[in-house]
């Protein structure tokens, strides 16, 4: 319903003469597809949605190119999904989002300028808790930690600054702006893992690397077995 | 991974293949054990305390637990190859019936048996086999014992020990002070007690930053977290996990509250609450540290945890 609405916020947006400035073209389709649990203003609705005056750039950018706003309820988890904007009107409504109050921006991320290494122990360190080592996500008591390995390294940056959803936000003091740029990459990385020994086994540790060791073990026992009984004639 | 998979493989054709290639080997007499077979089985009987030795030195000299397996799973596997091999070399696994007269006098029946079971000469290949056999298994039985000393008085201190105490300052990972107004609210960060060992029990933290009006302490508690700053033992009091997930809301109406979960079996602690337990197999909170800010603006400890650090067992199940 509120994709619909948006979409149709959309169409509307569209079909009006482009407006001269991308903050006030971005309150429109604000007002049009937002203001029912942001409020007209974007001071919030009490119990609906909060107000996104200070919530800045990289939260406006996050949550509507990863597809997560508009939300279909409000109160539900948002959750990856196609982005219901197309790259202007993001840009128009990331835009009216900032020119509310100072944010964080979005965050310059290069996974080039990375170091891999340092970014496996920052990321082991900071967020695998909850992502899982390989960035392929999980589960915390309230909500899903989602996969990251959909998620472009802009979108990266804007999650680790803004906290979105349950997640903490980590600002400059926590990890720095190349401590970013390597877990970028080291997620860049992680998509398509180097297993060494060979079977990655869904990189989801111990358990069924245990489980392995013990199948092979086992026919390794049966195959002794075989070798050192004798056929009862 | 792939490699050892390929090499099993080849190994098992190999042994299948073996057997195939010579289905009429010729029957050795096996009960004419060669003095070659029974060497090999007492040198593999001899190897087997030694590798217990070796696994009770690793043990007490703290090494990693790859060498621990290593050499306990080596005594069983070296034991296992002993006792293939006697079965296979050693012993005879035909019955074999030999017809004999009766013997005529009784008397001569009763010395036939007596020098039957009287022991040879010094040490027979029997008992000596025998011998081996029994020290392997002794050994074995007491390399499976000495963990258990584990569990005794001695480790009891390690337990129990804190490094906390008023004024010790606050460390990350790198041993640099943590400066209390670097810390906004909803990060979170593991730190440690400056000087002492981070791997013992008590050291490592968890610190996390609520709004202070947010915060529903206990009332003895008021003052143990300045600006909203809370620190909490890293360590689950479920099975002593490292407690690393930190949920914050950001928008609180509705979202669940700030709490700390446990990765391994979902144990939730309330922060604003103290460490309070609201979900999970833990049945008591997570133990907090009180907090203070000190002249240079670090964080330093005001005192010791407010319960024991680590999982639940005997004594310990509630504080």
């Amino acid at each position: 319903m509120r994709r619909a609405l948006a979409l149709a916020a959309l169409a509307l947006a569209v079909a009006q003469p482009a407006a001269a400035d991308s903050v006030s073209r971005g309150r429109a389709l604000f007002v049009e597809g937002c203001s029912s649990c942001h409020g007209f203003d974007a001071r919030g609705v009490a119990g609906q949605g909060p107000s996104l005056v200070g919530a800045g750039a990289a939260a406006a950018d996050f949550y509507l190119s990863t597809g997560r706003m508009p939300l279909d309820a409000p109160g539900r988890q948002p959750l990856r999904d196609d982005p219901a904007y197309d790259r202007a009107d993001i840009d128009a409504l990331v835009a009216y989002v900032a020119s509310l109050g100072p944010g964080p921006a979005i965050p310059d991320v290069d996974p080039a300028r990375g170091d891999l290494a340092e970014g496996q122990r920052s990321f082991t360190a900071n967020c695998a808790g909850c992502h899982q080592v390989v960035g392929r996500g999980g589960v915390v008591t309230g909500g899903f930690s989602p996969s990251l390995h959909e998620a472009t390294a802009r979108q990266i940056g804007e999650a680790v600054r803004v906290g979105p959803y349950l997640m903490p936000p980590f600002d400059e003091h926590r990890i720095d702006r190349h401590t970013l740029d390597s877990i970028a990459r080291y997620l860049r990385y992680a998509r398509h893992p180097d297993d060494r020994g060979g079977w990655g086994l869904f990189e989801i540790g111990p358990v069924p690397e245990g489980m392995v060791a013990w199948l092979l073990g086992g026919v390794l026992v049966l195959v002794v077995v075989r070798l050192l009984g004798e056929r009862n004639e | 991974m792939r490699a050892l998979g390929r090499w099993l493989v080849a190994a098992l054709l190999l042994l299948i293949g073996r057997r195939r290639a010579r289905p009429a080997r010729p029957e050795r007499p096996r009960y004419e054990a060669g003095g070659r077979d029974e060497l090999l089985v007492l040198t593999l009987l001899a190897a087997v305390p030694a590798a217990c030795v070796a696994f009770v030195v690793v043990y007490f000299t703290d090494a990693s637990t790859q060498w621990l397996g290593l050499a306990l799973g080596g005594a069983f596997a070296l034991a296992a190859a002993a006792a293939g091999i006697a079965g296979k070399r050693l012993v005879s696994q035909k019955r074999h019936v030999e017809p004999r007269p009766e013997l005529e006098h009784p008397e001569e029946q009763e010395e036939v048996l007596r020098e039957l079971h009287e022991p040879g000469e010094g040490l027979t290949r029997r008992r000596l086999l025998l011998t081996a056999a029994g020290g392997a298994v002794a050994a074995l039985l007491g390399a499976l014992a000495i963990p258990a000393l584990s569990l005794g008085p001695g480790a009891g201190g390690r337990l129990t020990r804190s490094p906390w105490r008023r004024g010790r300052r606050l460390v990350d990972e790198q041993g640099r002070p943590i400066a209390a107004a670097t810390i906004e609210v909803g990060n979170f960060l593991t730190a440690f007690p400056e000087g002492a060992d981070k791997e013992d029990f008590a050291s490592p933290l968890v610190v996390v930053r609520i709004r202070p009006d947010e915060l529903r302490l206990p009332a003895h508690r008021s003052n143990w977290a300045p600006d909203g700053i809370l620190a909490f033992s890293k360590i689950c009091t479920h099975a002593g996990c490292a407690v690393a997930l930190f949920r914050y809301p950001l928008y609180r109406p509705r979202s669940p509250k700030p709490a700390l979960v446990c990765p391994c079996h979902y144990s939730t602690f309330d922060v604003a609450r103290g460490g309070h337990r609201i979900f999970g197999p833990a049945d008591r909170a997570l133990p907090q540290l009180p907090l203070a800010i000190d002249g240079e603006g670090n964080l330093v400890a005001a005192g010791d945890f407010s319960g024991r650090v680590g999982p639940s067992w005997w004594g310990v199940r509630k504080s």
